[in-house]
């Protein structure tokens, strides 16, 4: 399986995605953001960072860039795509995931291992999991809140789309403890914390967010079956 | 009197009187240059040597002693280039080198707190840069004022979110540091940034311009008015007492991290692909450092063409644009045949590059602005500069200071007393937890982080097939070295060395950011004088090399010196990473030994500081030779697994190194004290450690103690859910938590 990770200006944790890619068993390949090209990839990686320095809104130029005008429709039609952190804001930004992240309440940038519990086992980046399952995973963030209106929670509530939710009181003041989304179909997937950040317990917290690329993994191949 | 001021007016206006007192020059170095050029300077030129002949440029006061640093044939074996490159390199085996430096950005840090740290992580991150190397990391070493005083709580959250905000954003991890308090820094806190990078030994660049026809390139971002001036009026003079309101106080830099993370990818592509000659990187006196030191470096001349440099604001000067020190550029000499690669990969990270000049023959550095010759000089006498032999007096009061020891202070009789001690010097702010400040800086990020804060070293993984890692640590006591400048710079570099050997990595590499007072008081030249001998014979002792370092002198408000503050950076290597040891106390029932001998040192302890408000007496007497063994045990038991975790003792001694222990993994101990409970708790007697051993594996240890010669004294065990000392007194974990993480929120939210 070969899955893309792109690389914005500004980008900072793309190598670290790759890493679990390979971890993973799968083959990373970079895509650049000035290219209108995929690269005939099975899946797709965004990751952490400040692309484009922040400027205007996390995410908010991303969005405009050349690689996202092939991203955004490719994940309509189904490709498996998985924003962390940063690329969670990007896939908010493009509308493939609603709501939006805002300043951390504190208002201060926050690095904290946080435990988090796996609310839906059944997208193509969590199908590995079981669903109550714990995780303990790297969160490091400056507008990691997740904020929607009251409707939009109580659909993504209701449709068993939040994906991936804080244990106990959330560090940033997120809406509903909510630390990570799907869309529609499940295989658009964006969370705040990092599980690139742990995939060993060499330099994470814990291998437990290896789970998230393997779980991608798994359903290429038992799709290709 | 900027507009043109061309050497041919110059020539022709000798008497001119120009502003060289405003730009910090004396009359006698003012002179100097006339000698030098037979001829008053132009604008340019006076403003181009006042930056280059600053204390912060041109280590003028310093110089003379920090040659004693050169290290010996014994220390420089692993050293591929050393003091006076950007950055000293070491070789870490298997192809690998490092480079890593610190340096301050005190000065504009308390004028503009968050612009000013920020600025500093850029400026180190580009000197790492420039040497050829990928910034892997970041860390740093910051002292405030009293952690109670009313400015601290404007100086220091502006510090951390600068750091945070920059370092983040560049993607560098932050994986260590101090911070310390201490009423000395009030007017003047340090904020001293270190950034380490590695590289293949063949990537080694230097920053030399040769070779004539070749073009000389600037990129990275436009030139504007910000920092003009930073180096010679704000970094070489004194805070009056009146800090901040000065009518000549010069701009802060005001630093964009995301143009620094293009500048990083973009050189890192420039260098893989073969496009450089030579690199620079534009700190401190801007593009009039880049073009002098570049062309001093090399075989020739510059000649530079200011019209072509790509301003912020049309209206600069010569002089302006040259002491600019506008963050995010960096000056690269580059082959004519590989100018439109060059620009081809600028352009593809977004990166402004612009040939402003180019390599000449001719000897001289010479800058035309719109038609004519403002810049004409002989490159090597702006780029040595002055030196000084600064008088040295030994301070007044050191007498009586070191007479006035701790001796009489009242102790605890005791074990409820001991409790108290142990729990007020836990929850002071220089020995409280600091997540405050830690948990605003990603040390993630990269992926190769296997320690950060609070462990006694950060380690980083170099190779990922091979497992080799390099460890870094920084430390430094004002205490001590006020008492005893020459001990307390030798006991910085014991602490530093032995928190780098605590995580099973061997030291390596010393560098150094020796933050003092005003060089133009005699008494804190000797303390410089001094805290550099120890310097000297330290890394001689211990047989590793300074590899470069940084001078901050003028830290002081108004007369008041700071406490003379050496801060140590050690670079250790680490064979294997996965064998990497921590503070943490371990989940079985393990035995818990104490490494080293104790003795009577409480001259500039944390308890004389926080439970007596003393200073005074003597510091503990380092013992090298004894912390060389120590480290060679503890990276022997690291590699065979025989210990479960291991912690240097220092401030606050072996009560505050238990606390830390049992509090980082959430269980307790049981410790029986061999001597005198209050001097065996709290005293702070160098080349000490506290480890605990992998159960079974006791003989074994201590036979490997005993090989080594290092005294071991079994305590007690790990285990339960408090830190009881038989006989004396226990604590709850919830309390001493409680203690230890509640401190610093409290003072700042």
């Amino acid at each position: 399986m070969r899955i893309g990770v792109v690389t914005f200006p500004g980008s900072l944790d793309d190598t670290d995605a790759a890493r679990a890619v390979r971890y993973a068993g799968a083959e990373p390949v970079p895509l650049w953001h000035a290219d209108r090209d995929l690269r005939g990839v099975d899946a797709v990686v965004l990751p952490g960072g400040f692309s484009y320095g922040d400027y205007l809104r996390c995410g908010a130029i991303a969005r405009f860039s050349p690689v996202m005008g092939e991203l955004v429709p490719a994940a309509r039609a189904g490709l498996p795509v998985l924003g962390i952190c940063n690329g969670f804001q990007i896939l908010c930004e493009a509308h493939l995931l609603p709501g939006a992240l805002t300043r951390n309440a504190g208002l201060r940038f926050i690095t904290r291992d946080v435990r988090l519990t796996v609310e839906n086992a059944g997208t193509a980046w969590t199908s590995g999991y079981t669903s109550g399952q714990q995780l303990f995973v790297p969160l490091k963030s400056g507008e990691g809140a997740y904020a929607a209106d009251e409707a939009t929670l109580d659909e993504l509530e209701a449709s068993g789309r939040v994906v991936v939710r804080y244990d106990g009181a959330a560090p940033n003041g997120t809406a509903r403890g909510i630390a990570g989304i799907c869309d529609e179909s499940g295989n658009v997937v964006g969370l705040m914390p990092h599980p690139e950040h742990a995939i060993d317990a060499l330099t994470g917290p814990s291998p437990d967010g290896l789970g998230f690329f393997t779980s991608v993994v798994a359903t290429f191949a038992g799709a290709l079956r | 009197m900027s507009g043109k001021d061309t050497i041919e007016v110059a020539a022709d206006t000798p008497e001119l009187a120009q502003p060289f007192a405003e730009l910090g020059l004396t009359p006698d170095e003012y002179e100097k240059i006339r000698q030098i050029l037979g001829r008053r300077p132009t604008a340019a030129e006076l403003a181009l040597y006042s930056v280059m002949w600053s204390e912060h440029c041109s280590y003028k006061s310093s110089k003379v002693h920090l040659r004693s640093l050169a290290p010996n044939e014994q220390q420089s074996g692993a050293l591929l280039a050393g003091i006076g490159a950007n950055a000293g390199v070491v070789d870490i085996g298997q192809g690998y080198a490092v480079t890593f430096k610190i340096e301050s950005h005190n000065h504009p840090s308390f004028v503009e707190p968050h612009q000013g740290a920020a600025t500093g992580v850029g400026g180190i991150v580009r000197d790492i840069l420039a040497m050829g190397a990928r910034p892997v990391a970041v860390m740093d070493a910051l002292r405030f004022g009293p952690a109670d005083a009313h400015d601290t709580a404007r100086v220091l959250p502006g510090v951390v979110s600068g750091i945070s905000f920059y370092g983040n954003c560049l993607g560098l991890p932050n994986i260590g540091g101090e911070l310390a308090f201490d009423s000395c820094y009030a007017g003047n806190p340090l904020v001293n940034a270190l950034c380490v990078g590695v590289m293949r030994h063949t990537d080694l660049k230097s920053a030399v311009a040769t070779g004539a026809g070749n073009k000389v390139v600037l990129f990275g971002s436009r030139t504007g008015p910000d920092g003009v001036g930073g180096a010679s009026v704000l970094a070489s003079a004194t805070f009056g007492a009146d800090a901040g309101k000065a009518a000549k106080r010069p701009s802060v830099q005001v630093g964009d991290p995301f143009m620094e993370k293009l500048l990083v990818e973009c050189c890192l592509e420039l260098y893989a692909a073969g496009l450089i000659e030579g690199i620079q990187d534009l700190g401190a006196a801007g593009i009039a450092c880049a073009t002098t030191e570049l062309s001093a470096g090399g075989d020739g001349g510059m000649r530079v063409s200011l019209d072509d440099i790509p301003l912020r604001d049309p209206t600069l000067s010569p002089a302006e644009i040259l002491m600019s020190e506008s963050q995010e550029r960096m000056m690269a000499v580059v082959a004519p045949a590989n100018v439109p690669a060059f620009l081809e990969v600028c352009a593809k990270w977004d990166v402004e590059a612009t040939v402003i000049g180019e390599v000449t023959g001719d000897g001289t550095l010479t800058m035309t602005w719109r038609g004519g010759t403002v810049v004409h000089i002989p490159p090597r006498t702006a780029a040595d500069g002055p030196v000084y032999q600064r008088p040295m007096a030994r301070p007044a009061g050191l007498d009586a200071l070191r007479a006035a020891g701790p001796d009489g202070l009242e102790r605890p009789k005791d074990g409820p007393a001991l409790r108290e001690v142990l729990l007020a010097l836990l929850g002071s702010p220089d020995l409280a937890d600091k997540s405050w400040v830690t948990a605003q800086y990603d040390h993630y990020v990269r992926g190769n982080t296997v320690l950060a804060m609070p462990e006694d070293g950060g380690l980083l993984r170099v190779d990922e097939q091979t497992q080799l890692g390099i460890a870094l640590a920084t430390d430094g006591n004002g205490r001590y070295c006020r008492l005893d400048p020459y001990l307390g710079t030798q006991l910085a570099l014991s602490e530093a060395y032995r928190n780098v050997a605590m995580t099973g990595a061997v030291p390596m590499a010393v560098t150094n950011c020796l933050n003092f007072g005003s060089p133009e008081d005699p008494e804190v030249m000797w303390q410089f004088a001094e805290s550099v001998r120890g310097l000297a014979d330290g890394c001689a002792i211990l047989g590793i090399p300074v590899t470069g370092g940084n001078v901050s002198l003028y830290n002081q408000t108004g007369t008041t010196a700071i406490h003379p503050t050496p801060v140590i950076g050690v670079l250790g290597v680490h064979q294997d990473v996965r064998h990497r040891l921590t503070a943490v106390f371990p989940a079985e029932e393990a035995q818990v030994v104490l490494l080293g001998t104790t003795g009577e040192d409480f001259g500039g302890s944390a308890w004389a500081d926080v439970l007596h408000a003393h200073l005074g007496g003597h510091p503990p007497t380092p013992d090298l030779a004894t912390e060389q063994r120590l480290a060679t045990l503890v990276a022997e038991a690291a590699g065979s697994g025989v210990l479960t975790s291991a912690h240097d003792l220092s401030e606050g001694g072996l009560a505050i190194a238990l606390a830390e222990s049992c509090l980082r993994g959430g269980r307790g101990c049981r410790i029986t004290l061999p001597g005198d409970p209050f001097t065996d708790l709290f005293s702070e007697s160098a080349a000490r450690a506290l480890v605990s051993v992998r159960p079974g594996r006791e003989e074994e240890f201590a036979a490997l103690c005993a090989t080594h010669a290092i005294p071991a004294t079994v305590l007690g065990t790990t285990g339960g859910s408090a830190l009881e000392v038989t006989g004396q007194f226990q604590v709850p974990l919830d309390e001493l938590t409680r203690i230890w993480k509640g401190a610093l929120p409290a003072l700042f939210g």
